[in-house]
């Protein structure tokens, strides 16, 4: 059943072996909110991801869908959570042997009763959403990094997930593209209602797009703050306000 | 009730509002969870003397399902020249549909003709390997003048790395090499024992296994082993490294990668397979003695003593000679593989794929080569 905090993080440690890379990670994510992630090179970020996502069994604590545990419901259960998160990976991680329009296709051809027609012009729509509208029969590896990363994006969106959960969206983007990006994240949160969270360090999509955000430190590998990134750039934790001005503040 | 039910439901109505322009109703549920009509079965509703197009909407939910049925519609307005006017749609709907638009549509020629008929996919792989020729041509040259460089002391052999390929494809590669070597080496006996049992000659079927073994099959089984354990391997990492740009960083530095990939990897095969090839002769031997000595009742001596009268220095310089060549076989054919790899996660594949293909041809051609040579040879 749906209810107003979509995600909620509880008590999250993530480790590998015996290293901790984060601890006691609380968090809420509100339905309908852009939420960053946001902290400086490897300090967990996508490790928080992978453990959002499904990928990675957190050491201790939680992840709650809806109010459902995500890391202790039964197999079947954990799938069809599963399936309503649309996640886009740092790289793209487009499927090599197939043509775009078949990446984007797959999950819509797996879980939808649609004809094959219309997969065929949703996948067109979506690529052009992500300005890729003619590259439905490219392969990835023809693309440039930058194209690889959009298409995965289009990818995510391919079912209309309830939840979009993105992985460096902007990073080695063009300002512009990266611009169009920010703003179809917006159209997807007011049209759709879509809950977006956003793993990224760039300061342009972290104070322009973000309504909320945790901030996650290297140095004491736990988080430092919470709550709008541009009340924390101007009142917020100094190592925060650091980070957003780029060591300037 | 009704009303909850038919919320959930899809509907659309056309309508007439004048000579010139049709309004279509969207109303209800419009999403991807359901069974929607096709946008083409609207094509017949648009009547030669419709020139607007108008939308009234409904809904109660929708998503990407409905724009892309709004899409098609669009276009084939587009296409008749009808006037479709979007003011009737809700505001969302009009901004995701003007920015899927706002990007141009790329055209690239070539794109998207279907598949060629088969004589032509024929003729095109002809061209393929026509062309592959001379590539593989000038790897082995870049090869050779490697080796030069290596020989005239311009560049160092890292050892490290040598010593690393070495372990990787001698050591670990002997389970395999012992399974496979004493299986032959069992089927050689068997069937050169139900043969020479009819002339009462079954001794003989020491010299058969010695000499097949050591002088043939050890090399050429060796040899087919490696491909598919080392030279897809070897495919598998270059072509790795071609999809990580480490190849191409080595090439910005100045650096040769087959100086530094490619040669350690060839020098250790040719060192390794030689060794590989005796050693599967002796497992082979080993099967044949359990066999004639356990069920075909000759004596271990006996067959000890027949197996040394049978074997010549010549046959072990054979053996080595072929397993040698092999080993190069391989290893070059892996390399040019690797190193021609795309720069995909397919690719990597066919390259592997290609590797044991390409290895597999080159032992046989050279086989049958060094076979004639030799007897030519009186060897």
């Amino acid at each position: 059943m749906a209810t107003a905090v979509p995600i909620e993080v509880r008590n999250l440690t993530m480790a590998y072996g015996e290293y901790v890379v984060q601890h006691d990670i609380n968090f809420t994510v509100n339905r309908g909110e852009i939420f960053i992630i946001m902290g400086g090179n490897g300090c967990g970020k996508s490790t928080l991801m992978r453990s959002l996502i499904g990928l990675q069994r957190p050491a201790k604590g939680t992840v709650l869908y809806d109010g459902e545990d995500f890391w202790h419901v039964e197999a079947a259960e954990h799938e069809r959570l599963k399936r309503r998160l649309g996640v886009m990976f740092q790289g793209g991680a487009m499927w090599s042997s197939l043509t775009l329009a078949e990446n984007v296709a797959l999950p819509l051809g797996e879980y939808t009763d649609l004809s094959s027609h219309l997969i065929d012009e949703i996948v067109s729509f979506k690529l052009a959403l992500v300005g890729l509208a003619g590259f439905e029969d490219f392969y990835p590896a023809e693309l440039s990094g930058g194209m690889r990363k959009r298409a995965g994006l289009a990818r995510a969106l391919a079912l209309d997930p309830e939840i979009l959960i993105i992985d460096e969206p902007s990073s080695g983007l063009d300002p512009l593209t990266a611009r169009h990006l920010d703003l179809l994240i917006l159209e997807l949160r007011e049209n759709f209602g879509t809950t977006i969270v956003i793993i990224t360090h760039e300061l342009a999509s972290i104070l322009g797009i973000g309504d909320s955000s945790v901030f996650l430190d290297t140095q004491t590998r736990t988080m430092i703050a919470t709550g709008n990134p541009r009340e924390a750039l101007q009142s917020g934790d100094p190592r925060v306000r650091h980070f957003l001005t780029r060591g300037e503040a | 009730m009704a009303n909850k039910r038919d919320a959930r439901q899809w509907r659309l109505a056309t309508q007439p509002l004048d000579a010139s322009t049709l309004e279509i109703t969207f109303s209800g549920r419009w999403c991807l969870d359901q069974r929607l009509p096709a946008p083409d079965d609207l094509a017949s509703t648009l009547t030669a003397g419709t020139s607007r197009l108008t939308f009234r909407t409904n809904l109660s939910s929708w998503d990407s399902a409905f724009l892309a049925y709004l899409s098609v519609l669009i276009r084939l307005c587009a296409a008749r020249g009808i006037q479709a006017d979007q003011d009737g749609l809700p505001e969302g709907v009009r901004h995701l549909l003007a920015m899927a638009a706002a990007g141009p549509e790329q055209k690239i020629a070539g794109r998207g003709e279907g598949r060629h008929n088969f004589l032509h996919r024929i003729g095109a792989a002809a061209v393929e390997f026509f062309h592959g020729a001379p590539e593989m041509l000038r790897f082995l040259g870049e090869v050779i003048f490697s080796f030069g460089h290596l020989l005239s002391g311009r560049i160092r052999l890292r050892w490290r790395d040598l010593w690393w390929e070495i372990e990787e494809v001698g050591p670990r590669a002997l389970l395999i090499v012992s399974v496979i070597s004493f299986l032959v080496g069992l089927i050689l006996a068997y069937l050169g024992a139900d043969q020479l049992r009819m002339v009462g000659a079954q001794i003989f079927i020491a010299d058969l296994v010695a000499i097949g073994m050591v002088r043939e099959i050890g090399a050429l089984m060796t040899g087919i082993i490696i491909a598919g354990r080392t030279g897809s391997a070897f495919a598998a990492k270059l072509g790795t490294m071609q999809v990580n740009e480490e190849i191409d960083a080595f090439r910005t530095l100045g650096i040769s990668p087959i100086d530094f990939l490619v040669l350690p990897r060839i020098i250790a095969l040719m060192l390794m397979v030689p060794l590989l090839t005796l050693y599967s002769g002796f497992v082979g031997i080993l099967a044949g003695l359990l066999i004639s000595t356990t069920i075909f009742d000759i004596g271990l001596f006996e067959y000890y003593n027949e197996t040394i009268s049978a074997l010549e220095l010549k046959h072990f310089a054979v053996g080595l000679v072929k397993g040698s060549v092999y080993g190069a076989m391989v290893a070059y054919s892996g390399c040019l593989r690797g190193m021609q790899c795309g720069r995909s996660a397919e690719a990597v594949g066919e390259a592997a794929t290609s590797a044991v293909v390409t290895s597999i041809l080159l032992i046989t051609i050279s086989a049958s080569i060094l076979t004639i040579l030799f007897y030519q040879l009186g060897i």
